[in-house]
């Protein structure tokens, strides 16, 4: 335990904005993760344990073909879009057999996935850490608040995350489709029996979790190292953050995620070992307060 | 699910003992023994799982923090309190129903999915624990500097063959002791309050108070498979506690299948030929493991035990309705 280093930082306030800045990338890029595993859940009712899959694969199509074309934004549409595709797949050939199974085999399956992605990416890119590096458009120096460090791919990332959720919430609240999709996780059969294909919603919601969470993948890689394991660690800070919030929340994925954002950065300085127990301490405190999370509906 | 009658099961596993020491006592195969030394720490943990998901309903995701908490406790209790074994077991059985107490307590009131969260959690909990409690667990090292086995009874379990014997004695024991759970009222209790929970508390059944029960029974048995693990590598590890251990754990008892009770056993058996074959093979151990439990999964939806139950009763019944016909034919 290290208090003394946790107040003395919350004594200036260039540390806590150094801080809070990497507590933001570190909650939003939670957010892309957890957020698509709220809506699956939300909607199809299957707890996707193999989520974290599409955030490792994310990663790795990002670093491949930035390093073949050397274009950033190009990385980014191949990390997000090839996400959805394999998930897409995945959806189609495996997880569109569970729904509405025992959990036991929903999670079952999901175990079998994480196994076989984990070992397909050690085959094709290899087992060893790799680093996709800074961009060149990022490679400027930082911005400055109030003396804090803010790095420019920091503050972009925070960026693209928070459109995405407003946008993500227009489309729910707003459109046609998002209306379509909230029946269909209410009452599936009648849903299908006004004749719109649930089929097909089931798949692109799915489909929509695995491009974000293969944006968020592909947003990450620049800053943090790409391993075949990288997408276990993520699955479960999502988890943490997806039951803190509630399941089926938005709003509660934004909020959780920044909380465990802020609880990670925070934490670091003053519980340098015990920084990941924190999290789960948060979790289970939360839980035992309002099982159903922050944000989720009572009688879960 | 027929249960046997206690004295009956008692027969029997006196008698698969009676033979497994018989058999054991003839061979000096060192791969032999040691399957099944893994095969009965395996073995009592998945059990204590298939007790605690399957007749419980309660799929937990985090039964493995007490096959972890078990090794260390067990490892730690030798290592520092010069004990001796049967002390240590004793001591780590208290240890873990205290921590599974403590930790049901919180769990048990919450349903399915929530219920394997959270105990994924304070699985993770343990594992963060043990990696910082450097000086204690040596971190991420794992505990190292050996186990001691000092001789007891008679028993000298450094030697491999006795501890061989000892792991199947620990295990046919282990199982009989469970199997007495399941088949007793508290079994058929907990059955109940599985299949139908506000029907067993309008009933006046304390619905809580049986799944705390059940939750601490599992959690001291999964932690003499873990003891037995720590005393097998003499040592305890940081992965003993991971996550996987539970995932192993959920696969185990489906491959076995999970409506009878001898199922975990067999899943255990197929698991370690599984894992022995495949690590054989190919280094890509997860690609095999998980598309063989995709293929069971998604191919015969139920494990391997339950698949073989079904085809036999489906056959005598075949076989029934066939002598119904000749017999009607006939007359």
């Amino acid at each position: 335990m290290d208090l003394d280093s946790l107040f003395s930082c919350f004594a200036s306030t260039s540390c806590v904005i150094t801080q809070t800045t990497s507590g933001f990338i570190i909650g939003m890029l939670l957010f892309l993760v957890a957020v698509g595993l709220t809506l699956i859940f939300g909607i199809l009712k299957v707890v996707n344990f193999s989520h974290g899959v599409f955030y490792m694969i994310g990663a790795y199509l990002a670093l491949t073909v930035y390093q073949t074309t050397g274009s950033f934004p190009l990385a980014l549409l191949a990390g997000g879009f090839g996400a959805a595709l394999v998930g897409l797949a995945i959806e189609r050939a495996f997880m569109s057999r569970i729904y509405g199974a025992n959990p036991l085999m929903q999670i079952l399956v999901c175990y079998a996935l994480i196994l076989i992605f984990d070992d397909l990416a050690r085959l094709i890119w290899g087992g060893d850490f790799r680093s996709m590096g800074m961009p060149d458009v990022f490679q400027v120096p930082p911005v400055f608040i109030f003396g804090g460090v803010a790095p420019p791919y920091y503050i972009f990332v925070i960026a693209v995350a928070a459109a995405i959720a407003i946008v993500l919430a227009l489309v729910i609240a707003r459109t046609r489709f998002g209306k379509i999709v909230r029946a269909a996780a209410h009452n599936p059969a009648m849903v299908s029996a006004l004749g719109i294909n649930t089929v097909a919603i089931y798949a692109l919601v799915f489909a929509a979790g695995c491009l974000l969470a293969g944006l968020a993948g592909a947003l990450a890689a620049p800053v943090r190292t790409v391993s075949p394991g990288m997408g276990f660690s993520i699955l479960i800070e999502s988890f943490i953050v997806t039951v803190i919030g509630g399941m089926g929340s938005i709003a509660g994925a934004l909020v959780g995620a920044l909380l465990i954002g802020m609880l990670r950065t925070f934490g670091a300085l003053g519980f340098p070992l015990f920084n990941e127990g924190l999290m789960y301490i948060f979790m289970v405190m939360v839980l035992v307060i309002r099982p159903s999370g922050l944000f989720g509906k009572e009688a879960a | 699910m027929r249960a046997l009658s206690f004295s009956r099961a008692l027969a029997l596993a006196a008698i698969v003992l009676g033979l497994l020491f018989a058999l054991l006592s003839t061979t000096a195969n060192h791969a032999l023994m040691d399957f099944v030394i893994r095969l009965a720490s395996l073995a009592i943990f998945a059990t204590s799982l298939n007790l605690l998901a399957g007749y419980g309903g309660m799929v937990s995701f985090g039964h493995g923090m007490f096959y972890g908490f078990g090794a260390y406790f067990f490892a730690l209790t030798m290592q520092r309190a010069g004990v001796s074994i049967p002390v240590a077991i004793v001591a780590s059985i208290l240890g873990s129903a205290l921590l599974a107490a403590i930790v049901g307590v919180i769990c048990v009131r919450l349903k399915e999915i929530y219920f394997s969260f959270v105990t994924l959690a304070f699985q993770m909990l343990i594992h963060a624990t043990i990696l910082a409690a450097m000086p204690l667990t040596g971190g991420d090292q794992g505990l190292r500097g050996g186990v001691p086995r000092p001789p007891f009874l008679g028993l000298n379990l450094s030697n491999q063959k006795q501890l061989c014997m000892f792991s199947a004695f620990l295990l046919i024991v282990c199982l009989f002791a469970m199997h007495h759970v399941v088949s007793s009222p508290f079994g058929a209790t907990l059955r109940m309050t599985r299949d139908n929970a506000d029907r067993a508390a309008y009933l006046g059944i304390a619905v809580d108070r049986v799944r705390l029960k059940a939750f601490i029974i599992a959690a001291v048995f999964a932690s003499i498979g873990g003891l037995l693990q720590a005393l097998f590598v003499s040592g305890a590890y940081p992965d003993f506690a991971y996550w996987t251990v539970s995932g192993e754990g959920i696969f185990v008892i489906m491959l076995g299948g999970t409506t009878t009770f001898l199922g975990p056993l067999l899943g255990s058996v197929l698991m370690l030929l599984l894992n022995d074959f495949v690590s054989r093979f190919t280094e890509y151990h997860g690609l095999a493991l998980g598309s063989v439990i995709l293929v069971v999964a998604l191919g015969l939806r139920k494990g391997v035990g339950d698949f073989v139950v079904d085809w036999l009763s489906a056959r005598s019944e075949a076989d029934a309705s066939e002598r119904t016909k000749t017999t009607e034919a006939a007359s």
